[in-house]
């Protein structure tokens, strides 16, 4: 059995993926970068909760969901430690590492309001320039995002 | 292996290597007063305010036998009436066979570029990149004092907003360079450029005054402070007269120590030290027309 799941009670899933270990002021961007508002299954989230390694986390459950490895880079981009497990049959059947993609297109935001993706209709492209710490650059406007400077489109 | 531009953009400083640059600077030795581009159309847009950039380059290419169209005012064109710049190319790219383009916006022109297919060459777009100016300093260089490799060089002024700064301290990078940039701390050279600087081994060293360095430089660098980029008047008025140089300033320089600028100028350096030997900022100028035969020659493939 999962054990966070005795540990908070947060209701175990049967199938689906469950990413753990998010810092508390990622959880939320989780959900928005997985679309999780339009998804119909059940999903269980808590934040600040205490763990022994980051002091408080959040967790996400996502029940029938299997992530495919884009949706789980993109998790890496704002929660670096957040591992992630596939779950059927209520066993963890696979744990995932998360990878910082090498490039990001389309996901984020450029922080420079004069960046003509902001300003005309254009994809957003970036280059992981280095994961830790971790840096971005803008294909077009050619500055360097930080990981405090990341929003999500 | 050989190098080609044959229809290649130019968009970034940072999109070419040191040979690559070397190649640019020396195809210059391949024009000689010939009609290398007769037939080729240039269109030259220009969404912000340029004097040589825009005459360099309309030059260079009447000069090799092409043809110029464009525009140096957005407002007499249907981009006033809000035309986009993805609409705005695509109408260009068939009436011309390179496009060069200066814009307000960062980015504008990578994107303008992966917009057409004929090759187009940024003039500016914003505080990022001028990559031509780039090319024209260092041929200046080179040609003064006759070597890329292992020179002190000096920026002075804004280190912030300018853009040639931070494109050819990049390049310059390339060749054993060792940087000082002198400047307020409020017109100071933005982390990220410091921190690129120093992942390709850059020696570089930040200070306020120039009299403490200037006995070590083979080459002053000075920009304008620009008022465009100052929201508030007044700040630009504190700054403006800070880094001003006249033959005081550099009378502890090097001997055969030469003093750059991109121009426009508006008072940071006095006129007396036109006259003198140091003074290699008009004949910069000069150089931009070679350096962009040169490049618009390469790009359009006419080099055997």
């Amino acid at each position: 059995m999962d054990k966070t799941v005795k540990e908070y009670k947060i209701s175990a899933i049967k199938e689906g993926t469950v990413i753990d270990h998010i810092t508390p002021e990622s959880t939320f961007k989780v959900i928005e970068i997985l679309d999780l508002d339009k998804n119909k299954e059940i999903i269980s989230v808590a934040n600040n909760l205490q763990s022994s390694k980051l002091g408080k986390k959040g967790i996400v459950k996502i029940g029938s969901k299997f992530l495919g490895e884009e949706a789980v880079n993109k998790i890496a981009i704002i929660a670096p430690n957040a591992t992630l497990n596939i779950i059927r049959d209520y066993k963890v059947v696979q744990k995932l590492k998360l990878k910082i993609p090498g490039r990001i297109e389309g996901t984020l935001k450029c922080f420079n309001p004069n960046c003509i993706t902001n300003l005309e209709k254009v994809d957003t492209k970036f280059k992981v320039t280095s994961s830790n710490p971790l840096k971005l650059l803008c294909n077009y406007c050619e500055r360097i995002m930080k990981r405090e400077d990341i929003v999500l489109l | 292996m050989g190098i080609s531009f044959k229809g290649r953009d130019l968009i970034s400083i940072k999109d070419l290597t040191k040979e690559e640059l070397l190649y640019i600077l020396n195809s210059t030795s391949k024009i000689k007063g010939n009609n290398l581009l007769k037939g080729k159309i240039l269109a030259s847009l220009f969404f912000e305010p340029s004097t040589r950039t825009k005459l360099s380059f309309e030059s260079a290419m009447s000069k090799l036998g092409g043809s110029v169209i464009g525009f140096g005012n957005p407002q007499i064109t249907s981009i006033s009436k809000g035309e986009s710049l993805y609409d705005t190319m695509k109408m260009v790219e068939s009436y011309s066979d390179v496009i060069v383009m200066r814009h307000p916006v960062d980015g504008s022109v990578r994107y303008a570029a992966e917009s057409v297919e004929v090759p187009v060459i940024n003039a500016g777009d914003g505080v990022n990149q001028h990559p031509t100016q780039t090319l024209v300093d260092l041929y200046t260089i080179k040609k003064s004092i006759g070597k890329l490799e292992n020179l002190s060089i000096g920026f002075l002024g804004d280190m912030k907003y300018g853009r040639t700064v931070h494109s050819l301290a990049y390049a310059l990078s390339n060749f054993n360079a060792k940087m000082f940039f002198v400047s307020s701390e409020e017109l100071k050279m933005p982390e990220q450029y410091l921190e690129e600087l120093q992942e390709r081994k850059v020696k570089v060293v930040e200070i306020e005054e120039l009299s403490k360095v200037s006995s070590q430089l083979d080459i002053l660098y000075v920009t304008r402070i620009q008022k465009e980029r100052f929201p508030d008047p007044v700040e630009y008025e504190r700054f403006k007269g800070i880094y001003r140089i006249d033959k005081n300033a550099i009378k502890n320089c090097k001997q055969g120590m030469k003093i750059m600028h991109p121009l426009p100028r508006v008072d940071e350096i006095d006129i007396d030290i036109d006259s003198s030997k140091n003074a290699i900022y008009f004949d910069q100028a000069r150089n931009g027309i070679i350096v962009r035969q040169a490049l618009l020659a390469s790009i359009l493939g006419a080099f055997k």
